[in-house]
């Protein structure tokens, strides 16, 4: 039993770690507190006194600009919410597939980085070098230098194949005429997952069957719903691009500007990603190697089975950095003329004026996505991390 | 009595000359610094744009060394902070400079929510269009579907938009943010036409363009830019400085006074030369500076025909008509109210 005085100085005294620590505590987050409480009169008080009108009413005004790329209908008497709306899903657009491709390109840079072929092993050594020591804005420019000096004008655009031209406008490609066609496509993926759950469940239930190999199942989840666009297509009619008047009407048409920001995006940021990918893998101890080569496993099934699950564990904390480097460098954009969300909002506040909004809306926007991205590749992070680890 | 009388006397002036020394915190703050700060663009030729030895000139700059000339009888007493376009208001907002003397369009919106003051026109400007040759376009209204170049930032998005909407077009706007490389855009064919101020497709064709002769200016004019000085609001004296300042340089070409003939006008001139130049002392008391402000500015400056024919006109790399910036006696726009 604790004798009284040592009970008195546990419930409240300096001398108690715990006591110090919540003080120190309460005192910072005070402090903070009262900073950004200042920081937040200082700029109403001036702001009024500069009589400059604040608050977020100016996003339900008619925006009367155009914007370039639209992925969601918007037309110059649109609100600047809309217009806003419309950088933001320029920006999700370019950085998903630019994540997804830097991942899958740097992937197969970062294994080149450790073959046994010389030859490769100084090109993917090169490419490291000369892509993550140059700066990202000056390869921006030299990929939109090249692809706007290099292609053609719309007028006397190449015709890959038919239907799709290829032109300093841009790449204008076919698409189903009417939406519906999605909806087919839609079918053909729940169709592909569906099948493959099955399957799955079925070799459960008998063990001898064999498992299916990778790439049909890749076959099986991209082809169903690109069959599925085709025939959706075929019904309801395609919307095919054709020259005219100053370029193309009909079908979609991927700007140079996305193009250019797409390029960039992915070989600036897989230079990176090989690097994490190389180092996760040299990270595995050699023993696993000489393991997997005593039970006769091949390279690749070396790779694929015994190698990259360990070397996951290192790479998901760089790679998520490297997620949201990305996506904050895509705001680049505005030097070569695509329109995300900061090319939008920087028109936005020129013509309003409401430049503490604008930039505000511009680091909320950023910070959701980035935290949703951190979210995301931690819960994965803990799903494949050893029992007992530390997260 | 006499006494009482002389005491409130002395008492009401002392009061006025208590008032009259305190001016606005504006022009309280430069006095006591002693130089004038003002905001210019990060390199319009013609109007702000440094010299190979980082030598600022243009008529922007020179509306500027006009207003050190006023308030410290000095033109070299000024600073420059060259501006972009969405740093210039919230800089003239938060004090950083004194008075935006920058290729700036003067608006209802700008004059209200952002809590500035127009204060006059020194340069009349106008939206435009220009196109290749190639396309053998005659006019603004044959552009339907074009991709069209400009940068962000300005009233151009706006007026381009309103300008195909009214007429039931379509287009396609390629914004780019750096001024370089949005031209080498539109020279190597990405866009079919580029648009801004008629002013500035001048010095772009004249200056950045491989080949001048290949590109036309379409003849519409799509907008209104009537470019001037902007300060803050709440500081009336400051204001008055420089919106005088203006109206004296072009006052002085409309009375023939420029930077040769001023020693010889202020002492032979007519009456109103006089009074304008201070020989005859009576403005420069009613603005709160030396009554030889004028004589200052046209003597250090010159008058706004010699600043504009130095940095814009036929003889400057520019060559530019006057045009709309002519005086209203030779039929151009420029009208000084009477400085008097």
């Amino acid at each position: 039993m604790p004798s009284p005085s040592v009970k008195r100085r546990s419930a409240f005294s300096w001398h108690q770690p715990r006591v110090r620590a919540l003080v120190y505590q309460v005192l910072t987050l005070g402090l903070v507190l009262a900073g950004v409480a200042w920081l937040l009169d200082n700029t109403l008080a001036n702001l009024a006194t500069r009589r400059i009108a604040s608050g977020f009413g100016f996003l339900q005004q008619e925006a009367g600009f155009a914007i370039g790329e639209t992925p969601i209908p918007y037309e110059a008497h649109h609100s600047y919410g809309r217009a806003i709306l419309v950088g933001i899903l320029n920006t999700l657009r370019v950085s998903a597939i630019g994540i997804v491709l830097a991942t899958v390109l740097g992937l197969i840079i970062g294994l080149l980085r450790l073959s046994p072929n010389g030859l490769l092993r100084g090109i993917a050594r090169c490419y490291v070098e000369v892509f993550r020591n140059t700066p990202l804005l000056l390869q921006l420019f030299l990929w939109y230098a090249l692809i706007t000096d290099r292609l053609p004008a719309p007028r006397q655009a190449i015709e890959a194949l038919p239907g799709i031209f290829l032109s300093n406008r841009g790449l204008a490609l076919p698409t189903p005429a009417d939406p519906m066609a999605l909806t087919w496509a839609g079918a053909g993926l729940l169709l592909g997952v569906a099948l493959l759950l099955i399957h799955a469940h079925h070799r459960r239930r008998a063990a001898a069957a064999r498992a299916l190999p990778g790439l049909l199942k890749a076959a099986v989840l991209i082809g169903l719903p690109v069959v599925g666009l085709v025939f959706g297509g075929e019904r309801l009619g395609w919307s095919i691009p054709e020259q005219r008047g100053f370029g193309f009407s009909g079908g979609v048409l991927l700007s140079p500007e996305f193009a250019t920001l797409l390029i960039g995006l992915v070989s600036y940021t897989s230079a990176f990603i090989a690097e994490i990918v190389r180092a996760g893998i040299q990270a595995v101890p050699a023993g696993q190697w000489e393991a997997a080569s005593s039970i006769g496993l091949s390279r690749w099934k070396t790779y694929r089975l015994v190698v990259l699950p360990q070397a996951l564990r290192v790479m998901v904390p760089p790679m998520t950095s490297q997620y949201l480097n990305l996506i904050k460098n895509s705001s680049l954009a505005v030097a070569i003329g695509y329109p995300d969300l900061v090319s939008v909002i920087n028109t936005t506040l020129n013509q309003t004026g409401q430049a503490i909004e604008g930039v505000a809306l511009i680091m909320a926007a950023y910070l959701t996505i980035s935290l949703s991205i951190s979210l995301l590749m931690n819960a994965y992070n803990r799903r494949i991390q050893l029992d007992g680890a530390r997260p | 009595m006499k006494k009482i009388i002389s005491a409130a006397i002395g008492l009401v002036l002392s009061c006025g000359a208590v008032f009259s020394a305190q001016a606005g915190p504006t022009l309280d703050a430069i006095k006591k610094k002693g130089f004038v700060q003002c905001g210019v663009s990060t390199g319009v030729a013609g109007f702000s744009n440094p010299n190979s030895q980082g030598v600022w000139s243009g008529i922007d700059v020179d509306l500027c060394k006009a207003i050190a000339a006023t308030l410290f009888g000095d033109a070299t007493k000024f600073k420059l902070s060259p501006l972009n376009t969405q740093q210039r208001f919230t800089a003239l907002q938060s004090g950083e400079v004194d008075v935006l003397t920058r290729n700036t369009t003067i608006s209802l919106q700008r004059d209200t929510s952002l809590g500035l003051r127009g204060l006059g026109v020194n340069f009349y400007d106008g939206q435009g269009i220009m196109v290749s040759r190639q396309l053998q376009v005659k006019s603004a209204r044959e552009l339907d579907g074009a991709t069209i170049c400009l940068q962000p930032g300005t009233t151009t998005e706006l007026n381009l938009s309103d300008y195909f909407r009214s007429h039931k077009l379509k287009f396609k706007p390629v914004v780019i943010d750096n001024f370089d490389e949005l031209v080498r855009a539109f020279a190597a064919g990405r866009c079919d036409a580029y648009t801004t101020d008629i002013s500035a497709l001048g010095i772009m064709r004249a200056t950045m363009l491989p080949n001048p002769d290949d590109y036309v200016v379409l003849p519409e004019l799509i907008s209104k830019e009537p470019l001037g000085p902007m300060v803050r609001k709440g500081d009336d004296e400051w204001a008055d400085i420089v919106r005088w300042t203006l109206n004296a340089m072009i006052e002085a070409e409309e009375l023939g006074i420029n930077s040769k003939n001023v020693d010889q006008l202020s002492k032979s001139g007519t009456p109103v030369i006089q009074r304008l130049l201070g020989s005859t002392p009576g403005i420069g008391k009613h603005l709160g500076v030396d009554e030889k402000w004028v004589y200052n500015i046209v003597k250090q400056v010159g008058n706004y025909g010699e600043s504009f024919e130095r940095n814009l006109g036929p003889s400057s790399p520019m060559k530019m008509q006057r045009g709309a910036n002519a005086l209203w006696s030779q039929g151009g726009l420029m009208y000084a109210l009477p400085v008097r």
